[in-house]
């Protein structure tokens, strides 16, 4: 009964879509107000009805009902009662469901936040949004319904949720990661809404940009939980591994960074604003691109689990569709919205415009390797099936990223319009002195020795750090004191030094990390041990524990430091009752600087093991920077402009470049 | 207007500039990170060179797996495409899935005697999600292996 009434609520939610999808729509061009008023109520029962719907199967896991062949096929009796609830995502059909939540989520809160919006906006936004739950709400009802009923034969006992999805970073890594793609789509309305409407000035952007953040910041912390994830759980101590579902979740954030940077220069400036739209419809492109190839399993991959050539068609369908309507749209609009403010070769907008320019070749790099297996199958047939490893991407992303990095110092100190030479060698001049000499000096004494890629580095790091309190040195020096100035800074410029100083962190993590880990895969005997650095591990052996649904066997290692007992690691090799699958549990002790890491390997006869362990200095670093990122896109915005302008532009109609420079001053001179 | 050709110059510039910089890293790039997959068949017929990285598909021989008796955590294995085997040298943990009798995918190089050093082995990452990729290679390998036993 209760899945009935979920799948009923499926069927609801698509009818108030269809309805959402139209009548705003017609409202704006009959000029008819309760039509495009009908938007509001038509995003709260798509809501309501989603949360329902994801109730009922969140209910029919926790209380195992396996006649639904979903729950059957992910979840078992023997399961904590936790991984039952995050089960409902743990597969195709339930992580298709959150996903479409998520948008309906997305949709009602930009029917809540949006008061100050238009009415004739508001309504083609929703509209625009209302289009995208009804595609997917057809493809999950049509080819992937989460409450297909198993009438005949209901099974006694579930298949079981894959061990490697029984975690705790499964939990929490889905709903982060579609929080972000999903936002995407928000953006995306907005961008539609400004082809159709012909409309693209200052206040656009400035509705535009808060939501563009929130979904940034989502995707930052949801792809830094992946990364996080792989780490201990896929048990091999990688946090990174260019695989094809890491690449595509990761280009969606390229190309949100790269709309975040132009969207500051279409709301400032009034330029960029053709190349905004576009990056803004790449942008959520590229997010149902992922979806795409994640759950059509057309490329091989660590994730790519159940799979099934038929969805992969629609959703290929539905894919084309929005990228060759918007693209359409795009070619007959896109002249409209011609931005005609101008700027110099040294001006910020031109660093802004490096700045996307680096951000989507990297992208283009990163796409052309994840599906160079398809185009390689396509010329060359399917006998000689080619893969593209690590060296290919790290060849292309690193460069460009050490590029990008050396014009974020630049371009956050420059000026709108015109930036002289000589006011940048001013501020920059000792930035720079000073981060190559402690690029050079760091190394030289932590380890006695520097290579290049350290250099480069830390000098890059520090570039970045320096930069920004160069930045605010500068911002806040016609104030009376310090603290005095630092309080008139805005949140938005906060925000982006926070997120600034995010990258350096993640910069600093990514190389030292790389450049001084010591991994060593070992066979060792009861008793035996290995020494790395100050720290020496010792193998006291294996004995088998009991879990809830598992056996396993656990090894212990005593670690000392310096020769002084310091802690015990205890890796597991699992074995899962249900469906008699192995999974290598690894032992990590977290540290700010530096985290011990230990895996068991396989049995190697007389009780010796082969183990993996690894020291990993500041590899926290990396999540940490993730996070700082995310928080640096969650307090811009929070920066009271969001807020209090829309009322005004709202009744003064802006007009074009002129007027967007005059609302909007140079963030020099912007306090708040 | 001055300002406004500099910054058409500009715009034009960035552009060249970009794709150049694109263009070049993607040719260097794709040289180096592409591995190619042969079978056992393949190598046996010398049709890959010493020292050249490339990425061997097959079964795990039954009986081949040899564990002990080397130095530290080393294995040894064949991978067959039922017509030839290569000889798999290993060091390091052996994947979950991984046992004999069942699908392997390595990556690695020929040595001098013609055993390939694996950096890596990929087996089933799932009992019951065969890896498209591992699963391919395994087609390609019994079709080769058919192929060849029948001339």
């Amino acid at each position: 009964m209760i899945p009935e009434l979920g799948n009923f609520s499926l069927v609801l939610a698509l009818s108030l879509a269809c309805l959402l999808s139209v009548l705003p729509m017609v409202g704006v061009y009959r000029n008819n107000p309760m039509l495009m008023t009908l938007s509001r109520p038509l995003c709260s029962g798509i809501w309501v009805f989603m949360v329902i719907s994801f109730a009922c199967l969140a209910w029919a896991f926790l209380h195992d009902d396996f006649s639904v062949a979903y729950v059957a096929r992910n979840s078992n009796t023997l399961l904590p009662w936790y991984y039952k609830f995050t089960a409902v995502w743990g597969g195709h059909e339930g992580s298709l469901l959150l996903w479409v939540l998520m948008v309906a989520s997305w949709t009602y809160a930009v029917s809540l936040f949006s008061r100050n919006l238009p009415l004739d906006i508001l309504a083609r936004v929703l509209a625009v949004m209302g289009i995208i739950s009804v595609c997917f709400l057809i493809f999950m009802l049509l080819t992937s319904n989460p409450f297909d009923r198993l009438m005949l034969n209901t099974p006694a006992e579930g298949t079981d949720l894959n061990p490697l999805l029984q975690d705790f970073g499964l939990i929490v890594h889905p709903p982060f990661l579609y929080m972000g793609y999903v936002g995407f789509s928000v953006a995306y309305a907005f961008a539609i809404t400004a082809l159709l409407t012909g409309k693209l000035d200052a206040a656009w952007a400035r509705w535009t940009r808060p939501w563009t953040n929130i979904a940034w910041a989502f995707l930052s912390i949801g792809i830094a939980l992946g990364s996080w994830w792989a780490y201990y759980e896929l048990g091999w101590g990688g946090w990174w591994f260019w695989d094809p579902v890491e690449n595509v979740a990761f280009m969606p954030w390229l190309v949100g960074t790269a709309l975040i940077h132009s969207l500051a220069v279409t709301e400032k400036r009034g330029v960029f604003k053709s190349w905004t739209v576009l990056l803004a419809i790449a942008a959520f492109s590229l997010s149902l691109l992922g979806t795409f190839i994640v759950r059509s399993g057309l490329l091989t991959s660590v994730h790519a689990f159940a799979v099934d050539p038929e969805r992969g068609l629609v959703l290929l369908t539905i894919l084309l569709l929005v990228i060759g309507a918007s693209l359409f749209l795009y070619a007959l609009r896109a002249p409209v919205v011609k931005g005609n403010a101008s700027y110099t070769v040294t001006s910020r907008e031109v660093f802004l415009l490096i700045n996307n320019i680096l951000l989507v070749v990297a992208t283009a790099g990163i796409l052309l390797g994840t599906l160079y297996p398809l185009i390689h199958a396509a010329i060359n047939g399917e006998d000689q099936p080619v893969s593209v490893g690590a060296p290919y991407f790290n060849t292309i992303f690193l460069p460009l990223m050490g590029i990008l990095v050396a014009f974020l110092t630049v371009g956050s100190i420059s000026r709108w319009k015109k930036t002289s030479l000589s006011y940048l060698k001013k501020q920059l001049l000792k930035v720079a002195v000073a981060s190559v000499a402690l690029g050079i000096l760091v190394p030289l004494i932590v380890t006695r020795e520097v290579n290049i890629g350290i250099f480069v580095a830390v000098t890059l790091a520090f570039w970045i750090v320096f930069g920004i309190a160069r930045d605010i040195q500068v911002k806040t020096s016609n104030k009376e004191s310090l603290l005095q100035g630092l309080k008139s800074l805005s949140l938005s410029y906060c925000g982006m030094q926070i997120a600034h100083f995010g990258m350096a962190v993640i910069i600093l993590g990514i190389c030292l990390t790389s450049h001084y880990s010591e991994e060593r895969d070992v066979r060792l005997a009861p008793g035996e041990s290995i020494e790395i650095g100050s720290y020496e591990f010792i193998f006291e052996g294996v004995s088998p524990i009991q879990g809830p649904n598992y056996t396993a066997d656990a090894g212990e290692i005593t670690v000392l430091k310096n020769g002084k007992s310091y802690l015990t690691l205890t890796p597991e090799k699992r074995t899962y009752r249900a469906t008699g699958s192995v999974q290598t549990e690894a032992d990590i002790d977290v540290g700010f600087f530096r985290d011990l890491f230990a895996a068991l390997g396989d049995p190697r006869g007389d009780g010796a093991w082969v183990v993996r362990i690894h020291m990993k200095p500041f590899v926290f670093w990396i999540w940490l920077g993730a996070f700082l990122m995310a928080a640096g896109g969650f307090t811009a915005i929070l920066d009271k402009r969001y807020r209090v302008k829309e009322v005004k532009t709202e009744k003064e109609p802006v007009s074009q470049a002129d007027a967007a420079i005059n609302t909007a001053p140079d963030l020099a001179g912007e306090t708040g | 207007m001055l300002a406004h050709r500099q910054q058409k110059l500009a715009i034009v510039l960035f552009i060249i500039f970009g794709s150049a910089l694109a263009i070049g890293l993607v040719l260097f790039a794709l040289k180096e990170g592409i591995n190619v997959f042969y079978t056992p068949t393949e190598i046996s017929a010398g049709e890959v060179g010493q020292g050249q990285s490339f990425r061997v598909g097959g079964m795990v021989k039954m009986g081949s797996l040899v564990k002990e008796g080397l130095e530290g955590a080393e294995v040894n294995f064949l991978a067959t495409d039922f017509c030839n085997d290569v000889l798999v040298s290993y060091t390091g943990p052996l994947p979950d899935l991984f046992r004999e009798g069942q699908g392997v995918v390595a990556d690695g190089s020929l040595d001098n005697a013609g055993t390939f050093k694996a950096t890596q082995i990929l087996a089933k990452h799932d009992e019951n999600y065969m890896s498209a990729e591992v699963k391919a290679s395994l087609d390609a390998a019994e079709s080769a292996s058919i192929e060849v036993c029948h001339q």
